[in-house]
């Protein structure tokens, strides 16, 4: 029998066999939105919790890796939902400063403080749109959206940040 | 207007917040999952329960099939 359908018959061994040949693949989608290592392990776990929970509902010719990713997206989201606004968007994982530092400090904090403000859907859209630059349909599969929804919501996400903005006074073609 | 602002607002955003560059994990988490599995309590269908119950109210009700219930155990 498959891998696949030995999981979806509840075979514990089969969902290890697919547990370890997808944890890293999982995990890496994950930290990129909550951007918190020990978070990210956690949702890794919950999210494969998920999943063996709705073995039976999986279809063994199905997409499983398609599957994967919108069960951990959606854990992730309501990490996101349920985590203060006040959290700190860890730097550790960031990559290194652009070289381009035309952004001052103080403004490169109220964008973030502003991003931290935005509401769940839109800061998950905007994170993978924006910051990790994944294509739309990609996102789109993965929440469960249409690609024209993710683009509306990454454009209202931009809106919001921009009036949050304006209400601190942030000056946005600040160089220097 | 709004749109170059938007650009820009989206510029800012890349430079303000990097992507993060180390997605690697760094332990096998399967440790971590048994655990989870086996934490979960074992759940019992309701119709069981009921059987259960209907089962217990016939006993109290008629004692007296307690020996034949026990005759056909």
């Amino acid at each position: 029998m498959e891998l696949l359908q030995r999981f979806a018959a509840g075979d514990l061994d089969a969902f290890e066999a697919l547990f370890r040949q997808h944890q890293k693949e999982v995990y890496a989608w994950i930290v990129r939105i909550v951007r918190d290592r020990g978070i990210a392990e956690d949702l890794t776990v919950e999210t494969f919790w998920r999943i063996y929970r709705a073995r039976s509902s999986f279809k063994p010719d199905g997409n499983f890796i398609g599957w994967t990713r919108r069960i951990a997206t959606n854990a992730a989201l309501d990490h996101l939902r349920s985590a203060r606004s006040e959290t700190e968007l860890p730097e550790d994982l960031a990559g290194p400063p652009q070289p381009d530092s035309a952004v001052r400090r103080e403004t490169r904090e109220q964008i973030k403080g502003a991003f931290r403000q935005l509401p769940a859907k839109y800061r998950l859209v905007a994170t993978l749109a924006l910051i990790e630059e994944e294509p739309y349909i990609k996102i789109a599969e993965a929440t469960g959206l249409s690609a024209n929804l993710v683009k509306i919501r990454v454009f209202r996400a931009v809106r919001l940040l921009r009036k949050s903005l304006s209400s601190l006074a942030v000056p946005l073609g600040a160089k220097k | 207007m709004n749109e170059q602002n938007d650009e820009q607002i989206q510029e800012l955003l890349k430079r303000s917040i990097a992507p993060v560059s180390d997605t690697g994990l760094r332990r096998d988490l399967w440790p971590e999952m048994l655990k989870k599995l086996s934490e979960q309590p074992v759940r019992v269908p309701w119709f069981d329960w009921a059987l259960a119950a209907i089962l217990s109210a016939l006993l109290i009700v008629f004692p007296g099939t307690i020996p034949a219930l026990l005759y056909h155990l």
